[in-house]
């Protein structure tokens, strides 16, 4: 593990995406401390002011502070896309153990489901799935959790497929080992590299994931100062000049989607190498 | 004078390959880590030169220097290397192409890696006609002439073929023709039969023979296998951790060696008809120093028997001594080398009770063992009911060619395989579930298995610590008290020092990982342990002290062997019996000394005498008719051979068997040496 440590902190990407995950991590937590402005309060006399000495990044139509909502904004997706994450991938990881150990029809199946999921947009499904259990913080985790699963599985079982054959595992059911101990201890550490890998790329798709469904009505609700609902309460006044709530909000979520997709890129550079 | 006229001119007076002083070393994290040091060698044209030495001195990096396609981080550090004249190291980018066009080919261990697989076997020739610019000279013509060059008997077919389609001894074939296309001055051959067969071996070994005395090609051989290098070599360098310790004449060399690495390295080898019963092997002390160590005496000094105070001061130059080098400054005493193997039980030459007629029962039986793969309408028929016995303390060898079933048989005895119905594993006269998961604890601790691979075998994230103390747990059943003091003894029994148990696999070297894995297959006192291929990715001094560690525990522990090896050397050496399959059927069995002396089953005798058999090994989709064996049979009968399969027919003595049409009397014997 030492030895990954002293390769990733040499990887320039790696290092990049991680201070950008850190410093919106740092925004997220203590981020309503150093604000300027109370991110929740109204102030309609000065509504969509551009961006001033005061108002850096101007105000948006309730004449909230702009730039402590972007700030404080960053709670809300931080909470929900990493732990849609770690459903996903822990769902995933046990069914792509199973399928990939056993074979078989368990296998078949859940690869026919995993093609069928594929065909479709990933948000369509989660729209589909919020309308019927209805829009909440927990029902966005859980459902972008489920539809990771069979996702991160499908690279699990590929990477159990390479070690199954190998004699360890023969070994191992030498040794009358339980196939529970077979998959948790003997293969599972084997296959940790592509898990690490996949897990950080699927957190770069939940952050968009969730921002997207904000957007659109369905993920985090009003009214946080979350950057997707953000962006939909104000693009509408761009027509008329008003740019700067869009603008700090989309970069704020396009840093965070590249921060987290250049820590990927790296710790796939030092996995695959 | 045309130009062919000029280059066969200065083919016979260059030589062909002129190393001076060269010093190489690998920039590993802002280090200069030596690996060749102060080499010196010349090849004279058409002569074969050999290059001998264990894994890690340095012998591919020799080659890879001579056609300058060192890695990235290989840098020259001084010397000089002449091929045909030229000096490579100051070629520009153009005449490198040129050089390594005409006048240098390269053939590698692995043909399949060096083929191109998405391109047929005669566009690949093409392509080097095309290089050396004869792409208008009839390339078709030109290509099947190479194809029949290397003997391939049916070129026309071949040509149109892709690599995957041909066997391992067809692709290296195509492989040396291809090199042999730019008709090079020198040809390297980098251990190029290292993954092949016995009797694959031994076609291309003819082949290049053949090709050497039609060609004139100067040859650069480099093998870790003396044998081979002894057959094919005029003249053979000792490599020892990147310095050239000796050379001369092949024959000379290792009849009458001048080094004390030399004489050890030929003493680590299993020699002719000997046992383990009469004497343990020789092994060479000590590791080799890891690249970057700068000992300022000698390099062999601290695993040297004959090293003074001398050797540890100050490093011998090569020096010559009545045509034969030597980097010793003893050289005229290297053959004094005291020998460091124990004898063994019966030196006096008394056979222990395991191999005295078998009044005991046998403790493990296979009736009739058959395994069949692949679906219903294509059956691979991977072993046809084998039946054998073993008894307790002995070690039964398991030889044949890589497809005849060895590997599956250990699998099914071992119950990671489900044989087809009908055939039965017994221990001590009761069957045995057939698959591992349903037999008792104390049955799968009794039957275990050392893998060839340890790196395949072992966890690699689990610690050594860890490897071997779920076995202890899991199959010797001991209690966690006691447990860490039997780790320590049982790690110590098998030489290892116990700092290595927080140390992860990847940490250790070959031969430490295959004791490891030898532990853990002790952990729960086994009655009959598997060895299959364990040693055959090892040097050969590593090799010894394996070797001799197995038969160690076999006395002490009374443990019974199935040895599954392709190197009939070493076969010959521990076992006690031996059983021959060819193509899943059980060909030959019986006393090992018997087997080896004959009368033997044709196939025996071909595996033996390392002479190439005609044709190549038929599909285990297609099995011939009558005795599988037929079609390459050098003895064949006739029809009968064709249509009936063979009676397995009693042998020249009590548990000696042989399965063909020919009687015993008949059959061949007393072969020559292997």
């Amino acid at each position: 593990m030492s030895l990954y440590w002293r390769l990733l902190v040499r990887s320039g990407p790696f290092m990049t995406g991680l201070l950008i995950i850190v410093f919106w991590g740092a925004c997220a937590v203590f981020g309503h401390l150093a604000v300027p402005f109370d991110p929740y309060e109204a102030d309609i006399l000065s509504a969509l002011d551009p961006p001033s000495g005061s108002h850096w990044f101007g105000t948006d139509q309730l004449g909230r502070d702009v730039f402590s909502r972007v700030v404080v904004g960053a709670r809300d997706i931080l909470e929900v896309a990493p732990l849609a994450t770690v459903l996903g991938v822990t769902l995933g990881v046990m069914l792509g153990l199973v399928t990939g150990y056993f074979r078989g029809i368990v296998d078949d199946v859940v690869g026919r489901i995993i093609d069928a999921l594929l065909a479709l947009p990933l948000v369509i499904i989660a729209l589909l799935a919020l309308t019927a259990l209805g829009a909440s913080s927990m029902t966005v985790v859980v459902v972008i959790g489920f539809i990771f699963a069979p996702l991160v599985a499908r690279t699990v079982r590929a990477a159990v497929l390479s070690e199954r054959d190998l004699d360890y595992v023969a070994a191992a059911t030498l040794r009358n080992e339980h196939t529970i101990y077979i998959l948790f201890v003997e293969i599972l550490p084997n296959v940790m590299g592509p898990i690490v890998v996949e897990a950080t790329v699927r957190l770069g798709y939940a952050i968009f994931v969730v921002a997207t469904l904000s957007f659109v009505g369905f993920g985090i609700q009003p009214p946080s100062p979350d950057w997707g609902l953000a962006v939909s309460e104000s693009y509408g006044l761009i027509n008329g000049g008003i740019w700067w709530p869009v603008l700090f909000n989309t970069l704020a979520i396009a840093s965070l989607v590249i921060g987290v997709n250049l820590t990927a890129d790296g710790i796939r550079g030092v996995v695959d190498a | 004078m045309s130009a062919l006229e000029s280059a066969a001119k200065s083919h016979l007076s260059v030589d062909a390959l002129n190393i001076e002083r060269l010093d190489l070393a690998y920039r590993v994290r802002g280090r200069d880590l030596k690996v060749l040091r102060d080499v010196t060698l010349r090849i004279g044209p058409g002569e074969a030169y050999g290059l001998v030495g264990e894994s890690g001195c340095g012998k591919s990096t020799v080659a890879l220097a001579v056609v300058r396609y060192l890695p990235p981080n290989g840098r020259v550090l001084g010397g000089t290397i002449r091929v045909g004249g030229q000096d490579l190291l100051s070629l520009g980018r153009e005449d490198l192409r040129r050089l390594r066009a005409t006048t240098v080919s390269m053939v590698s261990q692995d043909p399949a890696r060096a083929l191109n697989p998405s391109m047929r076997v005669g566009e690949q020739i093409a392509e080097i006609f095309r290089l050396r610019g004869l792409a208008a000279a009839e390339p078709r013509e030109n290509t099947i002439a190479m194809l029949e060059s290397v003997r391939i008997g049916d070129p026309k077919s071949v040509r149109d073929r892709y690599p995957h389609q041909l066997s391992g001894g067809m692709q290296q074939r195509v492989a040396i023709a291809m090199a042999l296309s730019s008709n090079p001055k020198l040809l390297i051959l980098d251990e190029p039969t290292t993954g092949l067969d016995a009797t694959v071996e031994a076609e291309i070994l003819d082949l290049l023979q053949a090709l050497r005395t039609e060609r004139a090609t100067s040859i650069l051989f480099i093998s870790h296998n003396l044998s081979v290098i002894s057959r094919m070599c005029d003249r053979v360098g000792v490599l020892y951790a990147g310095a050239l310790v000796e050379e001369g004449p092949t024959a000379e060399v290792f009849t009458d060696a001048r080094h004390p690495y030399t004489v050890g390295l030929i003493r680590c080898l299993p020699r002719q008809g000997a046992h383990k019963d009469h004497r343990r092997l020789d092994t060479i002390p000590g590791l080799p120093p890891s690249p970057g160590d700068d000992a300022r005496g000698c390099l062999f000094a601290p695993r040297c028997g004959l090293a003074e105070e001398r050797c540890h001061a100050d490093a011998p130059a090569m020096s010559e001594l009545e045509g034969r080098s030597s980097r010793c400054h003893f050289q005229e005493r290297a053959q004094m080398l005291p020998g460091n193997a124990a004898d063994g039980p019966d030196a006096e030459g008394v056979r222990r009770a395991a191999t005295a007629p078998h009044s005991a029962p046998p403790i493990l039986q296979a009736i009739a063992l058959s395994k069949t793969f692949g679906t219903q309408r294509h059956p691979i028929h991977a072993l046809h009911e084998v039946s054998l016995q073993l008894w307790p303390g002995e070690t039964l060898g398991l030889v044949g060619e890589s497809g005849s079933g060895k590997s599956t048989l250990a699998r099914l005895l071992l119950g990671l395989v489900q044989p087809d119905a009908g055939g039965i594993v017994e221990l001590d006269g009761k069957p045995l579930p057939a698959t591992s998961r349903a037999r008792r604890p104390d049955q799968l601790k009794s039957v275990q298995i050392v893998f060839q691979n340890p790196d395949s075998a072992l966890n690699r994230s689990h610690s050594i610590r860890r490897l071997v103390g779920r076995a202890l747990s899991r199959l010797g059943r001991v209690p966690e008290q006691t447990r860490h003091t039997r780790l320590l003894e049982l790690i110590r029994s098998v030489k290892l020092a116990d700092r290595y148990l927080n140390l992860r696999p990847r940490e250790l070297s070959g031969g430490l990982k295959q004791r490891v894995a030898i532990a853990r297959a002790f952990a729960g006192d086994p009655r009959i342990v598997v060895c299959d291929e364990l040693t055959s990715a090892l040097d050969v001094s590593v090799q010894a002290a394996i070797l001799n560690l197995l038969t160690d525990l076999q006395l002490k522990h009374n443990v019974s062997y199935i040895f599954i090896s392709h190197d009939l050397a070493t076969v010959r050496y521990v076992s006690d019996r031996i059983a021959v399959l060819y193509l899943g059927r059980l060909m030959e069995i019986g006393p090992a000394e018997r087997v080896f002396s004959g009368p033997h089953h044709p196939y025996t005798a071909a595996l033996l005498s390392a002479a190439p058999l005609k044709g190549e090994m038929p599909s285990a989709t297609a099995l011939p008719t009558g005795c599988v064996f037929h079609t390459r049979c050098p003895c064949k009968r006739g029809p009968v051979c064709e249509q009936q399969p063979p009676p397995l027919q009693p042998g020249a003595e009590p548990g000696h068997e042989i399965r063909c049409h020919i009687p015993v009397s008949e059959l061949p014997g007393r072969m020559t040496k292997t």
